[in-house]
């Protein structure tokens, strides 16, 4: 009774488990692979509800059943014991006691719980608390045990365990590869004492005691620990005399523990100030700045004057830099909003114009009453000679009465009139000043004025023009000169056109035969210039150029800053060509020829040499103590002699102007022709004087990639040809050895001698050294752990001794040599 | 001899006077009472300093007395290997230091370290070993008020000892015509050409005539080979090599009508410029003809030789010298440098500077690396002949009178060095190597000039020695000839050769890239590592991405800024030295 009333009891409990259980399964079916309960159980399951209630019914069959009972219950036990082994159906025959009710199909086997076992554990006094709490524990707790993973994955498990044991102990090796990879030498067999005697030091050092003597001697003095090396201080004296006495070092603690607060005071405060957003804040904290410097300062001049005036050098530097940052124009925020505003607001403008007047006031330059400007000017281009300082350098600081001291003396001139004022002092500067044409140029000051306006118009017009290149060009030439074409043939027509003109000046007046040469060298430069893409800026000037060789020469020097300095020369060019011919006032030297045309084109070619300039240098005359006797007569031959004469008579006259068309030509061969492959006609009309459209015209012309600047490009007296040495590129690299990386690595590499001839015996040595040597006849053996022990005790002792002795070995070896 | 690893090894060279060593045993009291006198002293000088530096000081010395101490327990007092100055460091200097690579690639770091550290090596060791040419350059001093060039010749040889004194001579030759000079590599033969066929070769030191012969035919020069054994002599038509006992060699026919020769002698070939203005080459060690090259320039009379890179200089009735080499049928490159024509081209020993003289009566100095002047002096006569000595010393030819000047390329000279009047109108001349010697060919015959300060005092034995035996001079024939450089590496820049041949390699790169789809030489470009909770956003990573952004290019700005910043610096001391001197600024000034 009791029995079956605990297996009611169990089999209701196992019920209510396995609806729960079901319930997960059915959530987690999919996910979970290891359900505890398959369908199988389930039927079982609901066999065995239909059993009880039969049982409950038949409670006088009990004799029967009983047995089955039992061997169930002992199988349940054993299937408790872990494995789970796949039930074999178990067929029974047929037998005297069969109970209709209780066909099972597997023998009804289902698990006993822990319950089962230890229901009756509280009852029994012999078992401990513990145990029960710990039986009671292990009831709640409901896991099931993992399925113990598959042969392969522990296989899997047990192979990267293995590796990975065996990956550290090859790494072990890994240095003292790395090492021997990157040793400049290598000798094998490796660990082996060299052989010949050892250099000096070594012996000294490695000297240890080895007689018994000596030993006992040894470990006497450093029982007593006295001096081994040094024989003037022991240890501990020396040890003494390195340490600080307590108080000072507490002294010393306490300093720096207060240096070391203070600045982290210090920086906090700095770093709170330095946030605060508050502009007025920052203004007012300016302000009081200022006002205090102010200060300080007056006070400084009372007191320490010499001070003072680095001090104000000081602020007029920072007010200069001010100055040229332009910081009070209309660039600032509120400029800015002022001039949205400006448009319909009267106070707006007003604030506006008076911001503008303040950065006039403060970009202008300032005069000082003692020197005016034009003084300052030269004494600006005298730089060379240190003897001439400014005087108001000299007497400038001490009278300051003024609260700003810089802001004395009188402004400039108008601007507009400066300007030209500039060019003048500019065109003064010729090594041989010309001054009357200066002057001249002076007295037209306003008519010039008006022209060069006139001009700058022109020119932005020209400027706006040369946005569409190719056609607007070629339209402006045709224009001009009424020679329709290809740039080339206009450019080469304007040539003829300027050594025509220069001819003229040529039949005007005899003595001026330099300047003849020159105008011819002119238009040769002209033509250079004119194959350039702008060249129409000159177009208009060209021919009226060489009219006017002298103001060219009197140019000669001028000094191109910027760019509108560039611009500003053309003007003048161009000026020039509008005053009507003056008459030659000086003679001109040789000094003169260096004409400005080069310089004017593009400040680029400013930087190479002017070809007259190299040509007609002023050279030093040397006086030979000795007078010459005999004259060159050896030149025997009379033919030759005359031809030299003759030569020399007309020296320079065409050796230029050759050189510059040989030149020209050898640019021209290296220069990409542009292909052009418009037909004209097609997609529009056809026929005499129609044209291809401009748009056509640019889409059909092939350009070539540009080729690399030429050599010689800044040199204008040198042609560097261009052609490529094939000789020797069968003796160069040209491929990129393993390591490097780029070409200068390489090069830089390869760059030092090795030989004899260039280095000392032991550099050759060392440069030269085999990367392995091995001994004839000596076994080479791989290499023992005791080695890798080795390296490792060296490495823990020092970090750079694991190089040092294969390069103790080098040096013996090198020594050996 | 002082290597830097041996140095402090050694005991100090400057010691003190010799005392026992001290020995801890004895009288230690009294060693140890004077030991912290020294302390105390010390540390007196040290409280004027801060604290810190003090110890720092201090373990510094430990530290350095630590190293440098013997078993005797000395110190050294001159520790390290022995300085060498900057200037003559300087002097080796091989090639500018490498920029490292940034990271990664350690082979190459490794490599790159390697060359250097030999380099730097090299570098010092031959600054050391420059100790070992002991010989100075001679000069020329005048009492005061008085100069150089007026000081005789005779003056000269008396004042200087007897064998120098010996040097100088007058040779009186005047039936056979001017005559053209040439020395040999080592300096001590001489081996003269006059204009009516006489050749002789003469020992001149010993004035040991060798040979003499009359070629029965006009001579328009004459050159030594590689060595004292061989000479060519331009005749009327034809080249002729004789050996020095005048026995006519070969006569070669393919060189005709020349007019100059010049000698390469690490190519060994002899360069040759005829009247129908062609240059050939001839090989001598092989005899044949590297090349002919038609200059379409007229008549060749004017020639030298840039020693440094072999390259030949003509210089041509049209003011234009051409320089030349063997492997380009045209100029390598094409100066302007006379209105006039050209009467002479000389140039100097390191193939930094071209001297040239012209029909304008000009003397003309320029740097032949950049093509540039230097310096331009007027002659009143101009200079017929020009050459230049091993020390730079330019001697010039006007007429009948000999001028050497010095320093013609750095400061602007007005008078010559020494002057000297011949017999009759210079010919040929030509500074003897390692003497101070110039030798003038004239129409009455040859003038050894004395010449403080032309020869360069330390020769090199093995490439050029004047006392070589007969042994010596034997295998140092058989080394050169070992040791011949092909006419094929004559280039303007020798260090061409060095290069990476940029246009094949840009090819075969090109092909390699097309082969292998990729680039393999390119910059890996930056991809920013991926980074959790939102860090990764666009903006984030194009920041990152700006971050490492042309790193190349910042650096070489980086170092313009530099330099340029420190030219400015090194300006403003200047300007702080010269105060007189404006600065930019000041224009804003009152």
């Amino acid at each position: 009774m009791i029995d079956m009333a605990k297996v009611s009891k169990k089999n209701m409990k196992k019920e209510t488990i396995v609806k729960k259980s079901r319930g997960m399964t059915e959530s987690s079916a999919a996910t979970e692979p290891r359900v505890v309960y398959d369908d199988g159980d389930d039927e079982e399951e609901h066999l065995n509800e239909e059993n009880i209630s039969s049982e409950e019914e038949q409670e006088g069959e009990d004799g029967v059943s009983d047995e089955r009972k039992r061997q169930k219950l002992l199988e349940a036990i054993s299937a408790l014991g872990g494995k789970r082994k796949n039930k074999l159906g178990e067929r029974s025959e047929a037998a005297v006691h069969m109970s209709e009710f209780t066909v099972n199909a597997d023998g009804g086997g289902d698990k006993v719980d822990l319950s089962d076992l230890i229901g009756n554990i509280d009852k029994t006094e012999a078992v401990p608390n513990k145990t029960k709490n710990q039986l009671k524990t292990l009831q709640q707790n409901e896991k099931t045990i993992e399925t113990p993973l598959s042969k392969q994955e522990s296989e899997r498990i047990q192979r990267n365990v293995a590796f990975r044991k065996a990956a550290t102990e090859v790494t072990q090796w890994k240095g003292i590869i790395q090492q021997n990879q990157r040793a400049e030498q290598l000798i094998f067999p490796l660990n082996q004492e060299p052989s010949g005697p050892r250099a000096m030091e070594t012996v000294v050092t490695c000297w240890k005691a080895q007689t018994p003597l000596e030993q006992e001697i040894f470990s006497l003095l450093s029982a007593n620990k006295q001096p081994v090396h040094n024989p003037i201080l022991t240890p501990v004296e020396e040890a003494t005399l390195k340490a600080m006495s307590f108080e000072e070092a507490k002294v010393r603690r306490a300093e720096l523990q207060k240096a070391r607060a203070l600045q982290s005071y210090y920086e906090a405060k700095s770093r709170r100030e330095r946030k605060i957003k508050s502009k007025k804040y920052h203004k007012v904290l300016n302000k009081a700045k200022r006002k205090d410097f102010l200060k300080q300062f007056e006070k400084m001049v009372k007191t320490d004057p010499a001070a003072a005036l680095e001090e104000l050098n000081k602020m007029e530097l920072a007010r200069m830099k001010e100055r040229m940052s332009l910081k009070h124009q209309n660039s600032g925020k509120w400029a800015k909003s002022k001039a949205i505003m400006a448009k319909y607001d009267e106070g707006a403008r007003k604030a506006m114009q008076q911001q503008l007047e303040v950065n006039k006031d403060l970009t202008q330059k300032l005069v000082t009453s003692l020197n005016n400007d034009q003084e300052e000017e030269e004494e600006e281009e005298e730089g060379g000679n240190p003897e001439v300082i400014p005087e108001f350098v000299n007497d400038a600081e001490q009278s300051v009465d003024s609260s700003n001291p810089w802001m004395r003396g009188k402004l400039f001139e108008p601007p507009t009139e400066r300007e030209v004022r500039d060019t003048v002092d500019f065109t003064e500067e010729g090594p041989t000043a010309v001054n009357t044409a200066v002057e001249d140029d002076d007295e037209e000051g306003t008519e010039e004025e008006r022209l060069l306006r006139e001009f700058d118009h022109r020119r932005r017009l020209r400027q706006a023009e040369e946005a569409d290149i190719v056609a607007v060009i070629t339209v402006e030439h045709e224009e001009e000169n009424k020679a329709a074409g290809a740039c080339v043939s206009v450019l080469e027509e304007d040539e003829e056109e300027n050594k025509a003109s220069a001819a003229c000046v040529s039949v005007l007046e005899e003595e001026e035969e330099e300047e003849q040469e020159l105008s011819k060298l002119n238009s040769v430069f002209q033509g250079i210039a004119n194959t350039h893409l702008d060249a129409e800026v000159e177009m208009a000037e060209a021919t009226a150029d060489t009219n006017h060789v002298d103001t060219h020469l009197e140019e000669g020097l001028m000094r191109i800053r910027t760019l509108e300095d560039v611009a500003l020369l053309s003007q003048m060019e161009s000026v020039a060509d509008q005053t009507p011919v003056q008459p030659l006032t000086s003679p001109t030297t040789e000094n003169m020829l260096s004409t400005s045309k080069m310089v004017g084109k593009n400040s680029k070619r400013k930087r190479g040499i002017e070809l007259k300039q190299v040509l007609t240098k002023e050279s030093k005359i040397i006086q030979v103590p000795l007078a010459l006797t005999v004259e060159d007569k050896e030149d025997s031959d009379e033919m030759l002699d005359q031809r030299g004469l003759i030569k020399e008579a007309f020296a320079g006259d065409d050796v230029i102007s050759d050189f510059l068309k040989d030149k020209r030509k050898q640019e021209d061969v290296g220069k990409p022709k542009v292909v052009d492959l418009t037909l004209p006609g097609w997609g529009e009309w056809g026929g005499m004087g129609s044209k291809p459209s401009r748009n056509k015209r640019r889409k059909f012309r092939i350009r070539t990639v540009p080729r690399p600047p030429r050599k010689d490009q800044h040199l204008p007296s040198v042609i560097i040809s261009e052609k490529r040495n094939s000789s020797i590129s069968l003796h160069q690299v040209n491929s990129l050895p393993s390591p490097f990386v780029n070409h200068t690595q390489f090069e830089s590499t390869i760059r030092s001698p090795i030989g004899r001839m260039w280095n000392t015996e032991q550099t050759v040595n060392k440069i030269t050294n085999p990367k392995v040597v091995t001994q004839l006849g000596a076994i080479i053996e791989p290499m023992a752990k005791e080695e890798l022990m080795k390296n490792k005790k060296q490495v823990s002792t020092g970090n750079s001794s694991g190089v040092e002795p294969i390069k103790t070995k080098r040096m013996k070896q090198t020594q050996k040599k | 001899m002082a290597s830097p690893g041996k140095a402090d090894v050694k005991s100090p060279h400057v010691g003190k006077k010799k005392k026992p060593p001290a020995r801890y045993w004895e009288n230690l009291q009294q060693k140890e009472g004077g030991n912290n006198d020294e302390n105390k002293d010390r540390k007196d000088g040290g409280k004027a300093q801060d604290a810190p530096r003090r110890t720092q000081k201090r373990k510094l010395e430990e530290t350095r007395r630590d190293r440098n101490k013997f078993i005797s327990g000395k110190s050294d007092p001159f520790p390290g290997p022995a300085p060498i100055p900057e200037e003559r460091l300087q002097k080796f200097k091989r090639k500018d230091k490498m920029k490292k690579p940034r990271k990664g690639q350690r082979t190459l770091k490794a490599t790159i370290a390697h060359s250097e550290e030999t380099c730097e090596m090299a570098k010092k060791q031959a600054a050391r070993f420059d100790l070992l040419l002991p010989e100075d350059a001679g000069f020329l001093e005048g009492d005061e008020d008085e100069d150089t060039c007026t000081i005789s010749q005779d003056d000269i040889a008396d004042a200087v000892d007897i064998t120098s004194g010996a040097k100088y001579f007058n040779l009186k030759l005047s039936q056979f015509g001017p005559y053209r000079v040439d020395y040999n590599k080592t300096g001590r033969h001489l081996l003269l050409g006059g204009r009516r066929g006489h050749v002789a070769c003469i020992d001149w030191q010993s004035k040991q005539l060798m040979c003499e012969i009359n070629v029965m035919e006009s001579i328009s020069d004459v050159k030594w080979l590689h060595s004292e054994e061989m000479y060519a002599v331009a005749q009327k038509k034809w080249l002729y090599i004789y050996d020095s006992k005048g026995i006519e060699l070969h006569c070669i026919r393919k060189f005709n009508d020349v007019l100059r020769m010049q000698f390469l002698p690490y190519h060994f070939l002899l360069a040759t410029a005829s009247s129908t203005s062609f240059l050939q080459y001839l090989d001598v060690s092989v005899g044949k003809e590297v090349a002919a090259i038609c200059t379409k320039t007229g008549r060749l009379d004017v020639m030298c030789q840039n020693p440094h890179n072999a390259v030949i200089h003509l210089g041509h009735s049209n003011g234009t010298v051409t320089l030349w080499s063997p492997n380009q049928k045209e100029a390598l490159v094409k100066m302007l440098c006379h209105q006039g024509g050209v009467r002479s081209v000389t140039v100097d020993k390191t193939g930094t500077y071209m001297v040239t003289s012209g029909m304008d009566k000009k003397l003309k100095v320029y740097d032949i690396r950049a093509f540039k002047p230097l310096k331009s002096y007027f002659l009143p006569a101009g200079a017929s002949c020009l050459s230049l000595s091993h020390r730079g010393l330019l001697s010039a030819a006007t007429g009948d009178i000999v001028q050497v000047y010095r320093d013609v390329w750095s400061c602007p000279v007005t008078k010559p060095y020494m002057a000297h009047r011949l017999r009759g109108t210079a010919w040929g001349l030509q500074f003897c190597p390692f003497e101070d010697v110039l030798g003038v060919g004239h129409g009455d015959g040859f003038t050894s000039m004395l010449v403080p300060g032309a020869g360069e005092p330390n020769f090199d034995g093995l490439d050029a020695n004047p006392y070589r035996s007969v042994k010596q001079k034997r295998e140092w024939e058989v080394k050169a000839l070992l040791e011949k450089i092909q006419p094929e590496l004559i280039t303007l820049d020798p260090s061409e050769l060095g290069k990476v041949d940029y246009a094949t390699f840009d090819q075969r790169h090109q092909d390699r890239v097309k082969a292998l789809g990729f680039d393999p030489h390119a910059k890996e470009k930056f991809v920013p590592k991926h980074k959790k909770k939102g860090r990764s956003s666009a903006g984030n990573i194009e920041k990152r991405k700006k971050q490492v952004a042309h790193e190349d290019q910042r650096d070489i700005i980086k170092q313009s800024v530099e330099d340029k910043l420190r030219k400015k610096d090194f300006g403003k001391t200047e300007v702080a030295s010269l105060s007189g001197q404006k600065s930019a600024l000041d224009r804003f000034k009152k």
